[in-house]
């Protein structure tokens, strides 16, 4: 398979008055041709930051992209120029956020919103561009198509609204699709409509997807990969089955223990207990030795480094040291 | 649509009402008012009065006759100057000063959202700061003590303008300036602080997020959106401006009808006093009218769902 | 990696045997970090104090709150005394801000006009803070036709042109120090209603979200430790801007001639006073009534915006 994006010891901080917040702090992501990465962690772990330095959507200031690389389709991403940036944005890559609610401008039509980002980029007329739009409503299931164009954000259902801004996003038929939450603020129902419209999608056109979640219900249902984020860390990333059946991480199995039933869909994250560490001063060793059952003296003093458990399975703890091993074995 | 701008139409009317009814009792209320016993000397004056205010006849018909003299717009009498009425009084005055308001306007509104634009993009930086501590000072120093300092430092100082009178271009700049710094620095935090709002918003990530440049996100997008707030503003400002004509008219011996209204205060000149306060609201109260007929054609949202400005 | 990862890394094999012994429980306890967790106030004012303009106009305030009282007493001349052979003298050793055209000693009325101004802009701010408590309150609390009907009047009453209406009771009333603070708060206070309301809407939707989460017995606390709190911020941030307001209010009028009268002196009286007398040299005069309006206001102003930043749930953290 193809490999259309590969994120190296990416690190991005923001700079705020209370000092460097370090958001993202060495990840590694892969990215193959037509399949769905799924991104899952608490909140604050710094999966949207992540998701946006791909696009270089990162608030600058107080963002900043430290260290690292962002090679997609070949290209570093990190190395380009804004213009250069602007030409992949929409086109070869596209975004979807959170809040249908306050994704479409309210003072603009959806027709004006549908066409505006192929009008950018495709040398096509005003009607082609149009006929475009209607086709991709058509696609994403949104009846009467020709008068809805006309209309604002408020006249539609947010679930409708998340089929606009997927239609948005697929109009110059991009090749990876950043999907951040599109589901969180949809209820149970309309959700798994919006989850079965991308896997349509993505038999379709075979686009390339990274879906954020805290929803673990979700990521069983479409995720064929998983990466485990904690603390700015992917402290784990395998297959479905990798991690659903053999998590190694204590946070990955914490994070499945608090979910009751996995087949059970929509069911919500309990978190375990404690807090995530502070990113203004992030520890040195490992960042959940405070909340891990099985913390050890070493953990948090020196960062884990990362264990391959197959070739698609790799997770960053300790207790993959042999040292660890014997005196588990031992007791 | 329509039941939005007739709701509106009920509001301003009624608004116009009470301000007509405050001035009528209020006036009868007034002890030694021309309303009451005139002991004026003039007798020609005295005519004038009773002829506009009916006084021969009951109170209430006095009210109604005086409420449909304001739907004439026949606003009264003067009686320290017989020759005059407050309508004489307007058609002279009133051309300059709206004059001079317009221009203020246009000043205030122009310069603030590009001071407020600025900042909001450059946030927390140089400009920024530049920009919101002018703007803290404009809004802190009156408008009488701006305009004393311009006429001193650029009339007098330094011989740049002429520091009165209303006769050519160059005569408006400083009574311009010295009224339309206040409503600018208003509408650069304004515009500042609902820029910066709106650019935390999802949809300008999303239009970021399609490839379209920085210029058209921020002209399509962002500006239509944090410039709603300025609109709904521009009423009140409109206030400020008139009540700040009366000072600015004042000192820089500006023959409009701010000046005529301090005159009559001065004098108190009740009839006066009363027939501008009646004017003045009823142009305000229809400013804001204009200004929320406006804002309902901005905001799609308001159209169907009739939400009213609040 | 960065480099300095890089070097641990390389060091992983000099790591003891015994750090891989698994942690005792109470050994891990002492790990976990402690916040401080700070009470909403505490919170709000150290972020208060980071704000050097809003500090700034803060500690300006307590000065001219000192010299409003004390002021006065510092100087050798009262405020009504009259030496007409001292007219319009230029700052000096005796008189230290000068005097104006009657003889009287510029810095005593400076500060008797610190009084007048705080104390109208004080007085107007309470006003409305009553009235404005009062009608929101009951407005919110009430809900329903009764809030729809006072919210109507509010309609109207914020409809009409403030300073106009402003003029026209000081017409009719006469001014005086009491006349002044009544006309100012006839329709000053339906913006703070306005506010109110609103903040007792946020605590009710609260309150029926905390009872149907049966909370119990702590809601109650809830409310009492968190929400009162929350919503007393923009009605604190309203009030501050009220007072410069009402100052520049009273400033306004006594340019038309409808301020406080003699022998006292609002800063908008002297002001109004000297504006004549600018020109022909006698800075001094409009120079300290001026500034310290124009200062005061600022420091209102700024004050009133960083209690608004470090009042803002929003943006704890
Ligand atoms: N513009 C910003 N300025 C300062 N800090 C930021 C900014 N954006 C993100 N952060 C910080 O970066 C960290 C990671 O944020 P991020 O939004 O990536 O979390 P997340 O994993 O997406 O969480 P959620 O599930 O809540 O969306 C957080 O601690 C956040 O406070
Ligand atoms: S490294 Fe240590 S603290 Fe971190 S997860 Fe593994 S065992 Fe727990
Ligand atoms: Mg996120």
């Amino acid at each position: 398979m193809d490999k259309i994006l590969d994120i190296k010891d990416l690190h991005v901080s923001f700079v705020t008055y209370g000092g460097e917040v370090q958001a993202v702090r060495g990840v590694n992501l892969e990215l193959y041709k037509g399949e769905t990465l799924a991104i899952v962690g608490e909140s604050g772990c710094g999966k949207s930051v992540t998701a946006n330095s791909i696009m270089k959507l990162i608030p600058s200031p107080p963002g900043k992209i430290k260290h690292g690389s962002i090679h997609f389709k070949g290209k570093d991403m990190t190395k380009l120029s804004n213009k250069e940036v602007r030409k992949i944005r929409g086109v070869d890559i596209s975004m979807i956020f959170q809040d249908p609610m306050t994704a479409l401008n309210p003072t603009l039509t959806i027709g004006d919103q549908l066409t505006e980002g192929i009008k950018q980029h495709r040398k096509i007329s005003a009607k082609q561009a149009n006929h475009h739009a209607i086709d991709m409503l058509k696609l994403v299931g949104i009846p009467n198509p020709d008068e809805r164009m006309k209309q604002y954000p408020h006249q539609f259902s947010g679930g409708m609204r998340q089929r606009i801004v997927i239609a948005m996003a697929l109009i110059c038929e991009p090749e990876l699709l950043i999907a951040d939450e599109p589901t969180t603020a949809l209820d149970v129902t309309i959700q798994a409509q919006i989850l079965q419209l991308f896997q349509k999608i993505q038999r379709e056109t075979g686009v390339s997807i990274i879906l954020i979640t805290h929803d673990l219900g979700i990521v069983a249902k479409v995720a064929n990969r998983i990466a485990v984020m904690y603390a700015g860390k992917v402290i784990e990333t395998g297959t479905r089955q990798e991690i659903f059946y053999h998590p190694n991480h204590p946070y990955t199995q914490g994070l499945l223990n608090s979910v009751p039933r996995l087949d059970q869909k929509g069911e919500r994250l309990i978190p375990i207990d404690g807090t995530p560490p502070d990113l203004f001063a992030p520890p040195e060793g490992c960042p959940f030795t405070a909340r891990c059952p099985k913390a050890m003296e070493v953990c948090s003093r020196i960062y884990p480094f990362q264990t391959e458990l197959s070739q698609t399975h790799a997770v960053e703890c300790w207790l993959q040291d042999e040292r660890a091993k014997k005196y588990i074995a031992s007791s | 649509m329509a039941k939005y701008i007739i709701k509106r139409f009920a509001l301003m009317v009624i608004t116009v009402l009470i301000i007509a009814t405050l001035t009528f009792f209020l006036m009868n209320l007034l002890p030694g008012s021309p309303l009451n016993e005139e002991r004026s000397t003039n007798e020609a004056v005295q005519q004038n009065l009773e002829a506009h205010f009916n006084l021969d006849e009951p109170l209430i018909v006095q009210y109604v006759l005086y409420l449909k003299s304001i739907a004439t717009l026949d606003f009264g009498p003067s009686i320290k100057q017989p020759t005059e009425t407050v309508n004489s009084l307007l058609s002279r005055g009133f051309p300059i000063s709206a004059e001079l308001g317009i221009w203020t306007i246009l000043t205030a509104v122009i310069s603030g959202i590009a001071l407020g634009v600025f900042a909001a993009l450059k946030h927390n930086g140089l400009i920024d700061y530049i920009a919101m501590t002018v703007a803290v000072l404009g809004i802190s120093v009156p408008n009488f003590v701006l305009a004393t300092l311009l006429i001193q430092e650029l009339a007098v100082n330094r011989d740049f303008f002429p520091a009165a009178t209303w006769s050519s271009p160059a005569h408006m700049v400083l009574p311009i300036l010295a009224l339309a710094t206040g409503p600018m620095a208003i509408i650069a935090r304004l515009t500042r602080s609902s820029m910066l709002e709106t650019l935390t918003q999802d949809y300008i990530k999303t239009a970021r997020a399609k490839g379209l440049s920085p210029v058209k996100v921020i002209i399509k997008h962002a500006l239509r959106n944090a410039l709603m707030p300025v609109v709904t503003i521009l009423g009140t400002l409109m206030a400020g401006i008139l009540t700040g004509t009366f000072v600015i008219e004042k000192i820089f011996a500006i023959p409009g009808m701010g000046k005529y209204f301090v005159d009559s205060i001065n004098q108190r000149d009740y009839p006066v006093i009363m027939g501008t306060t009646v004017f003045y609201s009823a142009f305000l109260v229809f400013m804001l009218f204009l200004v929320d007929i406006a804002y309902g054609l901005l905001d799609p949202r308001i159209k169907l769902h009739d939400e009213g400005g609040g | 990696m960065l480099p300095a990862a890089r070097e641990k890394e390389t060091h992983h094999h000099e790591v003891p045997d015994e750090w891989f012994k698994p942690k005792e429980k109470d050994e891990q306890q002492a790990e976990s970090v402690v916040r401080p967790s700070l009470s909403y106030w505490q919170d709000a004012w150290r972020r208060l104090k980071k704000n050097k303009l809003a500090m700034s106009g803060f500690f300006f305030l307590v000065f001219l709150g000192i010299m409003a009282v004390f002021g006065p007493i510092l100087s050798p001349h009262s405020v009504s005394e009259q030496v007409l052979s001292n007219q319009n003298q230029s700052p000096s050793v005796t008189h230290w801000f000068g005097t104006d055209d009657l003889g009287r000693d510029v810095f005593t009325r400076t500060w008797y006009g610190a009084r007048i101004s705080l104390f109208v802009g004080l007085m107007a701010a309470f006003i409305d803070f009553f009235i404005g408590v009062t009608y929101g309150g009951i407005s919110g609390y009430k809900g329903g036709r009764t809030d729809n009907v006072m919210m109507r009047i509010i309609e109207i009453l914020y409809g009409l042109p403030y300073l106009l209406v402003v003029i026209l009771l000081l017409v009719v009333m006469g001014p005086s120090l009491l006349t002044i603070i009544i006309a100012l708060t006839v329709t000053g206070w339906v913006g703070m209603a306005r506010i109110v309301r609103g903040q007792v809407l946020q605590i009710k939707h609260n309150e029926f979200v905390l009872a149907s989460q049966s909370f119990g017995a702590k809601t109650k606390r809830i409310i009492r430790k968190n929400l009162l709190p929350n919503t007393m911020g923009p009605i604190i941030v309203q009030m501050t801007l009220t007072v410069p307001t009402a100052i520049f209010a009273e400033a306004f009028l006594s340019f038309l001639g409808l301020g406080i009268q003699s022998p006292f002196a609002s800063w908008g009286v002297m002001a109004n006073d000297a504006l004549g007398t600018i020109l022909s040299g006698h800075w001094w005069r409009l120079f300290f009534p001026a500034f310290f309006i124009s200062a005061t206001m600022f420091a209102f102003n700024v004050l009133g915006d960083g209690l608004q930043d470090a009042l803002d749930p929003k943006l704890r953290r």
